[in-house]
């Protein structure tokens, strides 16, 4: 039976190293069915996080030949089994052993949003009306499975770690399916532009290439939110313009 | 924010990474056309002559609003530019659609990657530690890509006028102008095509046409307009690149036949 080669990230903050590990290989088989393998055969305390196995969990991101990817999603029919395949955790949030990381930051950011804020109800049953195509732009956003893999590979958290700063794609995605929706009110560009650091992302697209749900995150939420956060603070002809018509937000 | 008892792992080194695959192929092409694609339109600018040939006009000098060609709108080269600068009608106007394509959304993602290595390319090291994105300057001058748009769509329907001049050529014998169609022509009008794909395909147009509004279903002249410019934004990247190599080939082209190296050939 054919076999394969892993390296394998093991260790934790304080250090760690690649460990390789050979498995056989079985047809269909995932990167995160190797992974198991390996952890029930060779390596009983090798750590991972995974769950639905369908990549609908997003539990077990990670990086597979240096590429983010979710492992129960990456077949090993498309890699080149040849060579070596190297697995080791997402770069951009801080190691805990081994495959896992600490993603906490991720929830802390979420809180910070502004949440949704819906305009006074169309009807005394406290329900609304809202068009299909209005609801459909901000359908793509809701598909997110918050697996993280856009925030690792985005290199203002990856390499500058500028946490403070920037609330990474995933955030810009969420603010924008919020800021998109026909019934929401609230304006959120301000805090993109200052305390959510939109202004730091340079558009490099990275984000929508790893995106295992295929969000176009850069060219449907981003950039609209940029062009948004533009009317708001870079645009003096529009603020010319609404202060003659008075109209706009 | 990143919380407790475990910290981020160090910043990789400039070109460090686990990918296996030739990740530094693509920001190279894209470099290499980039640059290549500025010192010819840069060279072809700085010229200042043989940019016209009969009713053929370069887009790197339309509209030619002063100069020594028949093309000019106001007549010579102004008096007051001083003597000591060097001249081409080309200075007066190539800022507009340069600042739409340095402003560009995809120019400036490509451009970061492939020339600033801020990324090289995904998941791959920096040279640099510090970062300062386009929230401060120079960067954040960027956000005026919008004002460049209106120039651009302006510049489209220049081109397009162009075009149409492009038809009709002086008959030597009788002094009057005749309907007609040469390769030239067919370039001209392509170039022109191609530059109004790529305006109408901005992410900024997408914004203003419609994009900016959360609700649509009551504005359908806006809604369909949002559609159309959407449709073509996905392909967008495609029509900065064919309108970039289409407008230094124009160029060349009407350089050429201005220096007698090609010929024109006429369809009828």
């Amino acid at each position: 039976m054919a076999t394969a080669k892993f390296k394998i990230w093991r260790g934790d903050a304080s250090g760690g190293e690649f460990k390789e590990y050979e498995t056989e290989l079985t047809e269909g088989m995932v990167v995160l069915d190797a992974v198991h393998q390996v952890q029930a055969e060779q390596a009983h305390d090798l750590a991972v996080r995974w769950n639905c196995k369908a990549g609908k969990c997003g539990s077990c991101s990670a990086e597979v030949n240096g590429q983010p990817k979710l492992l129960c999603m990456t077949r090993l029919g498309d890699l080149n089994t040849d060579e070596p395949i190297t697995i080791e955790p997402i770069k951009a949030f801080p190691l805990m052993k081994d495959l896992v990381t600490d993603v906490s930051w991720n929830y802390e950011v979420k809180k910070r949003i502004r949440p949704f804020k819906p305009r006074a109800p169309d009807f005394e049953d406290g329900s609304w009306k809202m068009h299909q195509s209005d609801v459909d732009r901000v359908q793509e956003f809701r598909k997110c499975i918050e697996c993280f893999l856009c925030q690792d590979v985005c290199h203002v958290l990856r390499e500058h770690h500028m946490h403070d700063d920037f609330i990474g794609p995933r955030y810009l995605v969420y603010n924008a399916a919020l800021e998109m929706h026909p019934l929401d009110t609230e304006d959120r560009r301000e805090d993109l532009r200052k305390s959510q650091g939109i202004g730091l992302c340079n558009i490099t697209k990275c984000c929508t290439k790893v995106c295992p749900e295929s969000i176009t995150i850069t060219d449907n939420a981003i950039i609209p939110l940029k062009e948004r956060v533009v009317d708001q603070a870079y645009d003096p002809l529009r603020k010319l313009v609404q202060l003659v018509t008075g109209r706009g937000k | 924010m990143a919380s407790g008892t475990t910290s981020l792992p160090v910043r990789s080194s400039f070109g460090q990474t686990s990918r296996t695959d030739a990740w530094w192929l693509q920001p190279l092409v894209v470099a290499v056309f980039l640059l290549l694609a500025v010192i010819y339109l840069t060279w072809g600018a700085i010229q200042g002559e043989f940019y016209t040939f009969g009713n053929y006009l370069s887009p790197l000098y339309s509209p030619e609003l002063f100069g020594d060609t028949p093309h000019a709108l106001f007549g010579p080269r102004p008096g007051i530019w001083p003597s000591w600068l060097p001249w081409s009608p080309a200075f007066l106007i190539l800022w507009a659609p340069g600042g739409f394509r340095v402003t560009c959304y995809y120019y400036r993602g490509a451009g970061y990657k492939a020339l600033w290595l801020d990324p090289p390319n995904c998941a791959v090291g920096e040279p640099r530690g510090t970062y300062l994105g386009e929230r401060s300057l120079p960067l954040i001058l960027m956000n005026v890509h919008r004002f460049f748009l209106y120039f651009a769509l302006l510049f489209v329907v220049i081109l397009t006028y162009d075009s149409w001049r492009a038809l009709w050529f002086l008959d030597p014998v009788t002094g009057q102008e005749t309907f007609g169609l040469g390769v030239g022509t067919l370039v001209i009008a392509l170039n022109a095509f191609l530059l109004g794909a790529y305006a109408l395909s901005c992410h900024s147009l997408r914004h203003l046409v419609g994009g900016g509004l959360d609700v649509l279903f009551d504005k359908p002249v806006r809604r369909t307009a949002l559609a159309c410019v959407g449709c073509l934004n996905k392909r967008h990247m495609l029509f900065a690149w064919m309108s970039l190599v289409w407008v230094c080939f124009t160029d060349l082209y009407v350089r050429m036949l201005s220096m007698g190296i090609w010929t024109d050939w006429r369809i009828f």
